[in-house]
């Protein structure tokens, strides 16, 4: 039987929108799947139509993560939930120093959800992937009735290679070692803030959503030994480096002069009382290594276009309380906390 | 950024600082209140004692409006939403603070009330607006500062015959408690005097506290330099046997104020026989209820409201640090018991609370103490 017998007439993206049939399993899934993710997503392993996609590993260490994207508004300045659930994942597999390989992509849907706003997200996906060099290789769709979602959510699941040699993980910290930052923060989470219905700011804030596994291949190249890598998302920079030098056992001292921080997003920060230091990031990494190696990585960092405005902001320490503190701009020491309650909900 | 860095150089926060060395007498300690917990926070969040001489402690005060709220008028609030199954609109921060018994309109929310965070009052009349067949009660606090805009709002509800609006009130008020923290004596020998209540009322209203009970008081800003420049000024003051009230903050404060904010003030408020605060107890004069011509868009009014007596837990000390008696550290619970994620106490939750300011910035020289 041809495709044009199995599904007469093709799916109304302008103006349909996804029904409960879009998860049933039936016809209606199945075009649902192959007009629109196949056709986006296309290669070898989804052609096959199987449940699973099977694939040859080179002999080496995997590495596997998962992340869950929830982000409102679905579409803000700089990027989408699309782009950003091929990045988030795609950037914890690069956190411990991999390659990665391949994708899954599970979408919980929303009965009513537009198929024409479904299909911008699926081709930012599908854009994202390519850029990355990384397949989408299997996914899953299921249907949730109206006000039992909020649109659409997107888990994926990623899986990576690390090359022999390279051993990054946060519990390898060590007192002496320098804290690199890979860029400006707080921009994902201001420009998803901005959009914010009871906010509506009119800012030049973009997301910095991006995949970070060319500059990890580049940092890992320059410095091999580099001691660990994390993407500073949810919660910001202070909850990642309270969550280093907690795994560590560690202290860490930073210089605020030294964090790179742009106008726009300090200048929003002030005036509605939030701490960019606590703010999400979705294309920025913290990266700590030997002292002695710090240069050497921060050229390198600085030689990529996602590392431009890479900064040495400090130094892990012995601290049997593992304080993160900083050495405020103002001359003063302060405690760089881990955030405390949900300062900004459904972020990423 | 303008406006800003001015206030926060560092070059300039060495030179004032090295001044205020100077200027502190060789065998004498120095006792300043900063009444608002803003200035706590910018204390702690900038590190500001570590520029100053030993000599100088710095104690906490009441002026933080989360703190101060009793737990009762809280827990009227609790009981409200979830009988009247209405709307309320709430700033975050007195979502996690502790009513009767523990309970919080964190926890109501989750039991299914229908409580919303807002940023400003402002939303919550747009909440009102959007859901006409629903009845929306904002749970107004602050002091002076964030009074006018009550009023502005519940004029504007008025005029648009906006009727399922309402206001649940705890707008309180700053010179009665200074005043009662004086009565209480205590050895502070000079206070900081909050720059953005002086914009609206002025800095008139706290001569008392130079002429009836001889202590110089300096209206500041908020910014790290302002906050410098003001404990300067107080110890000129102190060190010359002056007790007088100073203004730091020229750029927003006058003598008289906001007369135009007063005056709305003064047409929506009437002023409250007794209110009681956290910590301070009952104090006379000190808090603000809608008048009756408003009464439709008064909560208390409106509704049912019996008064709450609710008990603070026992082993939280927040009494004790809002009258600045202790030091947040001071508390047996502080970062054990108590903390942002499991407060006993309010002044461990509200962004503007002395034990938030010390958990969150400070807690590494208790640390380094022990």
């Amino acid at each position: 039987m041809s495709r044009r017998d199995l599904f007469p007439r093709r799916l109304d993206i302008a103006h349909g929108c996804i029904e409960m049939t879009h998860g049933g399993g039936g016809r209606a899934m199945a075009q649902l799947i192959e007009e629109l993710f196949l056709t986006a997503f296309d290669n070898e392993w989804l052609r096959t139509q199987d449940d699973c996609a099977q694939f040859a590993i080179p002999a080496s260490r995997l590495v596997m993560a998962t992340d869950s994207h929830v982000v409102s508004p679905l579409f803000f300045p700089g990027g989408d939930i699309g782009c950003l659930s091929v990045h988030g994942t795609i950037n914890d597999v690069a956190m411990a120093g991999a390659r990665p390989l391949y994708l899954a992509a599970s979408f919980i849907l929303e009965e009513g959800f537009p198929l024409a706003d479904l299909k911008r997200i699926v081709e930012s996906m599908a854009q994202a992937a390519r850029q990355a060099g990384v397949a989408i290789v299997t996914g899953d769709t299921k249907v949730v009735e109206r006000g039992k979602g909020d649109g659409v959510f997107i888990t994926t699941t990623g899986i990576g290679i690390v090359a022999a040699g390279v051993t990054i993980s946060a519990s390898r910290a060590q007192p002496g070692d320098a804290i690199l930052l890979s860029g400006a923060i707080g921009e994902h989470g201001m420009a998803v803030l901005s959009q914010r219905e009871n906010l509506s700011f009119d800012t030049p804030i973009q997301s910095d959503t991006a995949a970070l596994h060319e500059l990890v291949a580049a940092m890992v190249t320059a410095v091999p030994d580099i001691h660990c890598l994390r993407d500073p998302t949810r919660g910001g920079l202070a909850t990642a480096l309270n969550e280093i030098a907690q795994q560590a056992g560690v202290g860490m001292r930073l210089q605020e002069a030294a964090i790179p921080l742009r106008e726009p997003v300090r200048a929003l920060g002030e005036f509605l009382g939030l701490d960019p230091l606590y703010i999400a990031n979705e294309g920025k990494l913290l990266a700590i290594c030997p002292a002695a190696a710090a240069d050497k990585l921060l050229a390198a960092m600085r030689d990529h276009p996602l590392g431009q405005e890479a900064a040495i902001i400090g130094q892990v320490v012995a601290d049997d309380h593992h304080f993160v503190e900083m050495k405020t701009v103002f001359g003063g020491s302060r405690l760089v906390d881990w955030l405390s309650g949900e300062q900004l909900p459904r972020i990423c | 950024m303008k406006y800003l860095d001015e206030f926060r150089d560092g070059q300039l926060a060495q030179g004032l600082a090295a001044h205020i060395r100077q200027a502190v007498a060789p065998n004498r300690h120095y006792a300043l209140m900063e009444f608002c917990g803003g200035h706590t926070h910018a204390i702690c969040r900038y590190g500001i004692e570590d520029l100053l001489p030993d000599t100088i402690r710095l104690i906490h005060g009441p002026g933080c409006p989360v703190c101060v709220l009793p737990s009762g008028r809280l827990q009227a609030a609790i009981e409200l939403v979830e009988r009247e199954r209405l709307i309320l609109c709430s700033y975050g921060d007195l979502l996690r603070v502790p009513g009767a018994h523990g309970d919080t309109l964190l926890k109501a929310k989750a039991r299914g009330a229908d409580i919303r965070m807002v940023y400003s009052i402002s939303d919550a009349l747009e909440i009102a607006r959007a859901h006409p067949e629903r009845s929306v009660v904002f749970f107004a606090i602050g002091f002076e500062t964030t009074t006018p805009p009550t009023a502005v709002v519940i004029r504007q509800a008025q005029q648009e015959g906006l009727r399922n609006f309402s206001v649940y009130c705890n707008h309180v008020l700053t010179p009665p408690a200074l005043r009662a923290l004086l009565a209480a004596g205590g050895e502070v020998d000079g206070f900081i005097g909050p720059a953005h209540v002086s914009t609206i009322i002025g800095s008139q209203p706290y001569e008392f506290v130079a002429r009836d009970h001889q202590r110089p008081l300096v209206i500041a800003g908020f910014e790290p330099l302002d906050m410098l420049r003001a404990i300067a000024m107080l110890i000129r003051q102190i060190n010359a046997g002056e007790a007088i009230v100073e203004n730091e903050y020229t750029r927003a404060v006058s003598a008289a104020g906001n007369r135009k904010a007063q005056g709305l003030m003064e047409e929506m408020f009437r002023v409250r026989p007794t209110f009681e605060w956290r910590g301070l107890g009952w104090l006379p004069d000190s808090a603000l209820a809608i008048r009756p011509e408003f009464a439709e868009w008064d909560a208390e009014q409106r509704f049912e409201m019996p008064p709450i007596q609710a008990a603070d837990h026992k082993a939280c000390a927040c009494g004790e640090v809002l009258r600045g008696v202790k030091h947040p550290q001071d508390c047996t619970v502080f970062g054990t018991a108590c903390t942002p994620e499991h407060p006993l106490g309010s002044c461990m939750v509200s962004a503007e609370g002395a034990c938030a300011a010390y958990y969150h910035y400070g807690r590494f020289r208790q640390a380094a103490a022990s």
